[in-house]
């Protein structure tokens, strides 16, 4: 089976025999079941103290429908839970190369910071009076984040990229019916992440594709012949997805600027640029800011993510609340619409409460620590990295785009393997096996059979070295007809490849008690 | 700096295997004149010691809840974390790691998101349950979308015992997609009547029980009413250790659940990051926003997870997706599966019925000062007090005892004068029997 990607996402049969062991672990890898088929419903691994007898105040509502949570007591549910926790890669593993997510080093002393009970043990509705420090680190950070992209004010309740995207095509709307205007057309390139086009769609906007170029960049010609008074703005990712920087994005946005258009810009790959360029020099109206990536917020396994969304002077009274804005000589933090006053247009709220505190905390400790000098150097350091790889690989693996540097992230496609019978899923699998998590597969769209290698500035020489030496390894394994190899990886992973068709064509999304014979029989 | 690994021997070599004299030969793509040539003047780099003073200093400016007697509540709530929580969720492998794109090598991740979809079923009797939303407020408004995606309608009823702010972000999401909303008047009484409001337009009704004010809400009746036009019952609650006590939503015919589930492994951390827990029936699945795990079996035969029905999803629809959401909590529900599974129902039983006995006594004691009434006849652990006077005055004297005494009303609903004398009270079981008589003692002087 192949998804629309064309990836398959059926496995072929395996060729080794199961497992030989009585338990079927295998060393340290512990085959572990699932809460629901240890737990007990009688077990707790919580003491608590004797309820005070009173008269419920439940009326008529109290709990009849059972509950069918079973229990762990500590030492059983730390042994789960560290067991699970073995069957992950990690980037403290090793090099989490996945273009476009930025998995660099997670900071310990940020963790630290975050469990300060001054910040983990406040309210978000408690009397402002008893949080002053926590609305000085929201303006500290947000002073931080307007410097660096050279906006005007920044909202930072999103709660994640995607939301700060809805966030920022939100206030553009808001600016163009504030302005009596009706437009109703969004530009997205075709290399654009998903969320793009999904969020334009979600607030109510209809999109229109913007082919690449054979470099991977925009065309301002393109742009232009798309323009007319019906067009709100375009979506523009900068580096873009190609992981080059977009060389005409001040022709583009002086040209959407002139049509009475808007520049959103996709500020996932901002960690490329932080201290070398501030998008609100080249244009951008509004960008959100993925904080978990290039302030280096731990990805937790899928989230939780914060995207603080900056603002230009066009929009920057349209922010929702909460947001810091400039003020003459100093920045300010505006929690509600009332304190805003007349000088600004909130559009509204997106979420309850002030947005990602746990991970504002996080992301501040990591741009005191880097300072303004550490954060230009690591943006340097992790354009260096992806354009070591490039050249390390250039010869086996193709150069899409020439002699051009790559920004943080350098793109192949899959011709390299043409004729191999190993395909860009097999290439990535055979990557778990050499101890590598894959990069970004099959994205971007433009190019055929997609890998996406970001290395970040956490990699030392010496890791980049093995990484590149193994990849050559296995190009050229590739090529020289050891396909099956490749069809059976990985084989030494926790798990084979998984049945996605199956999954997908009979959900099971929950445990269910397994039924007796007699009753399961069909 | 600590953590950048390369030494400038290393970034020379590198530089020369490039086959470039420096780093800023490789940002030629960058506009002339917009690459900046020097470091920007803002503090330079620091010390872990020098970022710890920096960092304490604004803690210590604020006051931890731990550090009084605490009673707000409102959506996000003061429970007691076992330490093995904490310590887990930083293991590497779950605090480092990204989605499970690479199922071979995430069944960690994977397991436990399945692991927490069930629990979450289970907690709110619902067939399935997705794995998390960023938080309550926001899976509410994605409750909302889903359910006119399903009746292809585009009217919301709120009830008025909707948390003010998860109201203020469906108005606005509504606002920008072009959706009606119908919002009821604050409800601090629980007398409102939302029959009147559901008609052969309306796509869902959004019932929040326990409501804002605390009041426990008859669903059933409510899910007959929409059903019987068409509409579907969206059921909300913002405490999910409610559950362990209360009839849940699932069993009185709601059609989607929304809850916030922060109160179950994870600490106020000034509103976020929270877990937004999303379940709905299996029939609807396909309507679901935001990621789902499920079961299947590797090449070898064995059980294992992976993310799917992905084609609902923004990186395979694009504009066509059900939501544009492309993470989930992970970590905060990682937080929650612990949690939860420490608890097991004989836990949260028992931790459901001290929260619901602190609140009745602590009620009790505020109901005693004179001038002072509670205005609900059912709650959980969280019920509205009419005070003689400005509410958000009281709470400002009380903070001044060093009291911290619940959520002036007016503060989420400034233009309402009629709710300018309400504060809406939260009790759990880290409240001890001495922080219930400061409180009493403290309202007393004040009034």
């Amino acid at each position: 089976m192949l998804n629309e990607q064309g990836r398959p996402t059926t496995p072929v049969t395996a060729n080794t025999a199961p497992n030989e062991t009585f338990t079927a672990n295998r060393g340290l890898q512990v085959e572990e079941p699932l809460l629901f088929e240890i737990g007990r419903h009688d077990v707790t691994g919580v003491d608590l103290p004797e309820p005070p007898r009173v008269e419920s105040r439940l009326g008529r509502h109290k709990r009849l429908t059972p509950l069918d949570l079973p229990g762990l007591s500590e030492p059983e549910a730390v042994r789960h839970f560290v067991r699970l926790s073995q069957k992950n890669y990690a980037i403290d593993t090793g090099i989490y190369p996945l273009g476009s997510c930025t998995m660099k080093h997670n900071p310990r002393l940020n963790e630290k910071m975050a469990r300060l009970p001054g910040f983990s043990d406040i309210h978000p509705l408690q009397p402002q009076s008893t949080v002053s420090g926590a609305l000085e680190l929201i303006a500290e950070l947000g002073r931080w984040l307007l410097e660096t992209t050279g906006m005007e004010s920044v909202a930072m309740s999103p709660k994640a990229g995607a939301h700060g995207e809805a966030c920022g095509m939100m206030a553009i709307k808001t600016a163009i019916e504030a302005a009596g205007e009706k437009r109703s057309t969004v530009l997205v390139p075709e290399s654009a992440h998903g969320t793009n086009p999904a969020t334009a769609a979600l607030i109510g906007f209809n999109v229109v594709d913007i082919p690449a170029r054979d470099d991977g960049s925009v065309d301002p010609e393109a742009v232009k012949s798309l323009l007319n008074d019906d067009v709100a703005g375009i979506m523009l990712t900068n580096p873009n997805t190609c992981g080059i920087f977009e060389r005409d994005v001040v022709a583009i946005a002086d040209a959407v600027h002139a049509a009475g258009g808007y520049f959103y810009a996709d500020g996932a790959n901002f960690n490329a640029i932080v201290g070398k360029v501030r998008p609100g020099d080249l244009g951008v109206d509004a960008m959100h800011i993925n904080l978990h990536k290039t302030f280096s917020t731990p990805h937790g396994g899928g989230g939780p993510g914060a995207g603080p969304v900056v603002f230009s002077k066009r929009l920057a009274t349209f922010a929702p609340v909460p947001f810091v804005r400039r003020t003459a000589d100093d920045v300010e933090f505006i929690g509600t619409r009332r304190e805003a006053g007349d000088s600004a247009q909130p559009f509204g709220r997106i979420t309850a409460f002030h947005g990602q505190m746990g991970m504002f905390v996080r992301a501040l400790a990591y741009i005191l620590s880097h300072g303004s000098d550490g954060l230009r150097q690591a943006s340097e350091d992790a354009v260096l990295n992806a354009n070591y790889i490039r050249v390390g690989l250039r010869d086996l693996m193709g150069a899409l785009f020439g002699d051009r540097p790559c920004m943080h992230e350098v793109l192949f496609d899959d011709s390299f393997l043409e004729g191999t019978g190993v395909s860009t899923l097999d290439f990535a699998k055979a990557m778990i096996d050499e101890g590598f998590h894959p990069m970004t597969m099959y994205f971007p769209l433009v190019v055929h059979g997609a890998m996406l290698i970001e290395p970040t500035e956490s990699e030392s020489k010496a890791s980049l070295d093995l990484f590149i030496a193994t990849l050559r390894d296995l190009v050229m394994r590739a090529q020289r007809g050891e396909a099956e190899r490749f069809h059976q990886a990985p084989q030494l992973a926790p798990r084979r490849r998984l049945d996605e068709t199956r999954a997908a064509r009979t959900p099971k999304l929950r445990w269910e008690k397994p039924q007796p014979y007699s009753e399961a029989a069909e | 700096m600590r953590y950048l690994p390369h030494s400038d021997t290393d970034r020379s070599a590198m530089l020369a295997r490039i086959g470039v004299g420096a780093v800023d030969e490789l940002f030629v793509d960058v506009p002339e004149g917009m690459l900046l040539d020097q470091v920007l003047n803002l503090p330079r780099a620091k010390s872990e010691f020098e970022v710890e003073q920096v960092l304490g200093r604004m803690a210590a400016k604020n006051v931890a809840a731990g550090s009084v007697p605490f009673f707000v509540g409102a959506g996000s709530y003061r429970h007691h974390v076992p330490a093995s929580v904490d310590h887990l969720i930083q293991r590497s492998e779950f605090l480092t790691s990204y989605t499970p794109y690479q199922p071979e090598v995430s069944q960690g991740t994977l397991q436990y998101l399945f692991e927490f979809q069930t629990q979450v079923a289970n907690l709110t009797a619902m067939e399935v349950a997705n794995a998390s939303m960023y938080d309550g407020s926001t899976g509410t408004a994605e409750a909302v979308l889903m359910a006119h995606r399903l009746t292809r309608r585009r009217k919301s009823v709120l009830s008025g015992g909707l948390h003010p702010q998860y109201r203020a972000v469906i108005e606005t999401v509504s606002k920008m997609a072009g959706d009606t909303v119908v919002a009821l008047p604050a409800d601090p009484t629980a007398t409102e009547d939302l029959f009147a409001e559901i008609d052969e337009e309306t796509s869902c009704v959004v019932v929040q029980s326990p409501s804002f004010y605390g009041h426990l809400i008859d669903l059933k009746p409510i899910a007959e009413k929409a059903h019987a036009v068409g509409a579907l019952l969206v059921a909300v609650f913002t405490e999910a250790v409610a559950l362990g006590a209360i009839e849940p939503p699932g069993a009185q015919d709601a059609d989607i659940v929304v809850g916030e589930g922060q109160s179950i492994g994870n600490p106020l951390t000034f509103g976020g990051p929270y877990v937004g827990l999303f379940a709905t029936r299996q029939k609807f699945i396909r309507q679901m926003p935001g990621r789902l795990c499920g079961e299947t079996v590797d090449a070898e035969g064995r059980r294992g997870f992976v993310l799917t029905l992905s084609t609902r999803e923004q990186h395979i629809r694009r504009d066509r997706a059900t939501s544009n959401i492309c993470t989930n909590s992970g970590l905060c529900c990682l937080a929650f599966t612990i949690h939860m599974t420490l608890l097991g129902e004989t836990g949260l039983r028992r931790l459901a019925e001290l929260n619901h006995a602190n609140a009745v006594a602590l009620a009790e004691s505020l109901s005693a000062v004179p001038g002072v009434d509670v205005l609900n006849d059912t709650f959980f652990n969280e019920f509205t007090v009419r005070v003689p006077g400005d509410g958000a005055e009281v709470i400002e004297k009380l903070a001044e005892k060093g009291v911290l005494g619940g959520l002036p009303v007016s503060r989420l609903e400034p233009d309402k004068a009629e709710l300018a004398n309400l504060i809406v009270v939260a009790v759990t079981e880290t409240n001890t029997d001495a922080d219930r008589v400061a409180y009493a003692q403290a309202l007393k002087e004040v009034l």
